[in-house]
């Protein structure tokens, strides 16, 4: 969630430097930070968290989780993250709700920035995880909340009885699409080549759905309205004629970014912006460990990334124990 | 006491419309997990300024006409209604410090 880092306040939180240096630091609060509190936490290493200006991940702005083992009824995506979080801080994790504005991997201890308040730290773990990607259109930015969304689930309710678009090719865009028949009367997906990226199944399901119609080669180039939205301009990415749809709401739908801007120059990103792992959970740079969404593209799920935390909390303490931070004695019998 | 008052289709007017402050009102659902993120923020931000503005609930799910006629169509959306009209409006997650930067006209 916390896509766009913005300038932090820089209240000070800590008031001695003692109080600064920590064994781990650990950037992002979704299921890979916070699974990776819970076992640094359980090893002493007494984690400090930057949970970030919107805590606890993209599981905050979802609704029910079906498929998290443990809970054979389901539970709510905030219910799930409140227990992480409550997991974490039982045993000693310390979390700031702050976001940080910038880091210095070049030497040890690794250094973190909240605004000007400065904390060292001898390992670090990013786990900051991914957002939802936006059209950046000024008229999208415009009509947030005013019948555009990136969040289907959230807004779906909404859009009763009413025509709506779905930008996106992709699994999420298909999701969305069906999701948000069960609401809408019509739902156009605008896809911008002239195939999906989506799995077959899903694909099926969209060309069978009698509320779902599919433009190829199509491109959002403008949203029209006058409180709320009411047309998009639309643009033919072959022939580059433009048309219009009259819609009430749209989907973005997109894909996700990584939030890594805060690491650029500091780790090794991929062309998408995908921090590159270098063995586990390991980097390039000494003592930084990466875990969840904020390195996998691929699978993108909250036990996944819990999964990933948990390796990068024993990666980090095997690195402390092996850079002699800690005591080999005091490390934990995994 | 501070925390949001809880209006419907039915006492909206006369706690919001006709109230003396301006009021924060907080369009929800109970469903929706950013709502629940924010929830908490709004009555920070309400126990903080008591002396500036009001807050308040108003369930989407269960006063669909006021999210109709203010054109709800984004949970949740905060608007801050002064002298009976639509002053502000908020949409999604924000925490504090970001929200009363937003609202520091009413807040001042």
């Amino acid at each position: 969630m916390t896509a766009t880092i913005p300038p932090s306040t820089g209240t000070a939180d800590a008031t001695s430097t003692d109080t600064r240096h920590h064994k781990l630091a650990i950037i992002g609060s979704g299921p890979a930070g916070l699974t990776a509190a819970i076992y640094a936490a359980r090893a002493n290493l007494e984690p400090m968290v930057f949970a970030g200006n919107t805590p606890l991940g993209q599981l905050m702005i979802t609704s029910d989780v079906e498929n998290y083992p443990g809970f054979p009824g389901g539970i709510q995506g905030p219910e799930l993250m409140q227990l992480f979080r409550d997991q974490a801080e039982r045993f000693g994790s310390k979390l700031l709700d702050k976001d940080v504005t910038r880091v210095d991997f070049s030497q040890r201890p690794h250094r973190l920035w909240v605004g000007d308040d400065e904390y060292q730290a001898d390992a670090v773990i990013v786990a900051t995880g991914a957002s939802a990607l936006w059209l950046g259109l000024e008229s999208e930015e415009q009509f947030r909340g005013r019948g555009v969304s990136a969040c289907a689930t959230c807004d779906g309710f909404f859009f009763r009885d009413r025509e709506i678009a779905v930008v996106g090719g992709g699994d999420t865009a298909l999701e969305e699409a069906l999701f948000l028949t069960r609401f809408a009367s019509k739902v156009t997906m605008l896809v911008r080549r002239e195939a999906f990226r989506g799995s077959k199944i899903m694909q099926d399901r969209a060309f069978a759905h009698p509320k779902v119609v599919v433009r190829w080669n199509t491109e959002v180039t403008d949203v029209r309205g006058e409180m709320t939205v009411n047309e998009l301009g639309l643009r033919d990415t072959v022939t580059g004629e433009a048309s219009t749809l009259p819609v009430q709401g749209l989907f973005i739908a997109i894909g996700y970014k990584p939030n890594t801007d805060l690491f650029a120059g500091q780790l090794d990103l991929d062309e998408r912006g995908y921090c590159m792992v270098d063995g586990g959970t390991r980097t390039k740079v000494e003592g930084v460990f990466v875990a969840g969404d904020v390195h996998d593209h691929l699978y993108r799920q909250a036990v996944t990334a819990a999964g990933d935390g948990c390796r990068a909390a024993i990666d980090a303490e095997r690195w402390l124990e092996s850079v002699g931070e800690i005591e080999a004695s005091t490390a934990t019998n995994w | 006491m501070t925390a949001p008052i809880t209006v419907d289709d039915a006492t909206f007017e006369a706690e919001v419309l006709n109230a003396e402050k301006p009021t924060l009102v907080d369009f929800w659902a109970p469903w929706c997990g950013p709502c629940r993120l924010l929830s908490p923020v709004v009555e920070a931000v309400g126990e903080a300024h008591a002396d500036k503005i009001a807050t308040a609930k108003v369930n989407t799910d269960e006063n669909q006409q006021l999210a109709m006629r203010y054109s709800i169509f984004s949970i949740p959306t905060l608007i801050v209604f002064r002298d009976g009209r639509e002053a502000a409006r908020l949409v999604g997650y924000m925490p504090q410090a970001a929200m009363e930067e937003r609202l520091r006209e009413f807040l001042a």
